[in-house]
């Protein structure tokens, strides 16, 4: 099987934004092929992560569109749709393309259009990937978020502070990623206080509604100095499922895909969790993070609060967590998330973060579907 | 309607149904009726930001009912903002939980009374 290196990377301005799903992926993928130095036309294989352009604004087939758009063909081409995670399968789907001897040169685009929509129907469309019997009590997403932070803090006798100190590190952070949505630090006293959306939850704990994509440049590791001495490795990749229906969980705070993909990830690597310099976590809702530092073994169960309280995953701490801000200042296109947390991890391992450059060579980066219902791990390394 | 767990020969217990028990694989034979029973509060939120056809705020308990030994939970809104979690609760049937048709979700595709949680 070939080793597959990331050649490229490229991401919009993340935010409310004018353009329209097929104009931000053009923007992505045009940036990405530019920062390769290649054309269109030199696509094998194009690959578009997106959940709902249908849904948000009656706008299907983008794949072939973003050909056109690219002069991409005769590629082949191909929609990766798993919620949330749709950019993490995404790049485990331009992964094996590569890896499999299938596609020399695959393109890999992520965008979604949201802001258009209110946020009560941007909600609705995303909360439609619930079981029947969840939707028609008018679940969300963001409920789910609060019963998990209830049940976390009651079980582990964790104080409320501890989650919006995982907000306040994120939003720093994005004060130095020129692509963020929010580029503005916000103090543990405004968090704290904000209106409350998911009891025991605040406005400060999700992240926002967003237009954005972003795009990675993928050919086999044997190849890859044709085009640039500085690229990433996909050392490891894997993807896994939980429940469709959140309550049937055992454990409300164990999000089994986060432990198996992690798993499988870093067994493909020949890694573990101490051996991760640096990571992008996908902190949908500031709970989630503790969520996957546990499940991906970089605390143990009930204790991921209090690697945060200690600032380890401050950007000066041991494991650097979300050093782009995260979903929560980055903001959420939900296509382009997961391509953009593989972004950020392949600008940390080449050393070319800029102002949020940390020491790595080992990075991670997980992508979570629906709540916690598919998930996909990547860890990267740095040429050596 | 009647509020349905259901069961596997293996005596596994899931609410909703599957088209077979995700623990085994085999076939779920039989149902439990949870309307009469009684739960317990495993966690809870109010949600103050719904979607379209949603009540505001909107009260949602994970309650666990017991079924032949087995614990089986379903998700649910609660009739009372006033819940906390430990509390003991019964199903209160509602004819419409939301509005079918104003959200995205096709009205024909599900039904859309059930249960609501309250205080015994």
């Amino acid at each position: 099987m070939e080793r597959v290196a990331i050649i490229g990377a490229a991401m919009t301005q993340f935010g409310q934004r004018g353009a329209w799903v097929r104009e931000l992926l053009a923007e992505a993928g045009k940036a990405c092929l530019d920062d390769a130095g290649v054309e269109g036309d030199d696509l094998d294989h194009l690959y578009v992560s997106n959940m709902a352009s249908g849904e948000f604004e009656g706008m299907t087939g983008v794949p072939n569109a973003l050909a056109h758009d690219l002069g991409a063909m005769p590629a082949y081409t191909q929609r990766i749709d798993q919620t949330s995670s749709s950019g993490g399968a995404g790049t485990y789907a331009a992964w094996q393309s590569v890896a499999s001897g299938a596609s020399d040169l695959t393109l890999l685009v992520g965008g979604e259009k949201m802001t258009h929509r209110t946020t009560a129907e941007a909600t609705d469309v995303i909360a439609s990937l619930t079981h029947p019997v969840e939707y028609k009590h008018g679940v969300t997403l963001p409920s789910f978020a609060g019963m998990t932070a209830r049940h976390y803090l009651e079980q582990y006798d964790a104080p409320r502070e501890t989650l919006g100190k995982v907000a306040r590190k994120n939003h720093r952070n994005g004060v130095d990623n020129p692509h963020a949505q929010f580029r503005k630090e916000v103090d543990l006293g405004t968090i704290l206080d904000s209106p409350v959306i998911a009891d025991p939850l605040r406005l400060y704990d999700f992240c926002p509604i967003t237009d954005g994509s972003a795009a990675l440049l993928l050919c086999p590791e044997s190849v890859a100095e044709e085009y640039t001495d500085d690229y990433s490795v996909v050392t490891g990749v894997a993807g896994a499922t939980d429940t469709h229906v959140v309550h049937e969980r055992d454990d409300p705070t164990t999000m089994g895909g986060v432990v198996e993909s992690g798993e499988q990830a870093y067994e493909m690597a020949g890694v573990g969790p101490d051996d991760i310099d640096v990571a992008e976590l996908h902190d949908m809702f500031t709970i989630l993070e503790f969520l996957q530092m546990e499940g991906l073994g970089f605390a143990d169960p009930g204790e991921a609060w209090e690697a945060v309280e200690e600032g380890e995953t401050e950007r000066d701490g041991d494991l650097p967590i979300n050093t782009s801000g995260g979903l929560k200042s980055k903001g959420h296109p939900l296509g382009a998330s997961g391509v953009a947390q593989v972004y950020e991890i392949h600008e940390q391992v080449i050393g070319d973060a800029g102002p949020r450059q940390v020491e790595a060579d080992v990075g991670l980066a997980c992508n979570v579907g629906g709540f916690g219902n598919c998930v996909t791990t990547t860890v990267l390394e740095g040429a050596r | 309607m009647s509020f349905d767990a259901h069961r596997c020969p293996n005596g596994h217990v899931t609410y909703p149904g599957h088209t077979v028990c995700p623990e085994c694989g085999e076939e779920q034979t039989e149902t439990a009726d949870l309307s009469d029973e009684t739960g317990e509060v495993v966690t809870w939120t109010t949600s103050t930001a719904t979607p379209p056809g949603v009540r505001e705020p909107n009260t949602l308990a994970i309650v666990e009912f017991e079924v032949d030994g087995e614990a089986v939970r379903a998700l649910g809104q609660a009739t009372t903002e006033e819940i906390e979690t430990g509390d003991e609760v019964e199903p209160v049937h509602v004819d419409e939980l939301r509005e079918p048709g104003v959200g995205v979700r096709e009205p024909e595709s599900q039904e859309w009374d059930g249960y609501r949680f309250g205080p015994t």
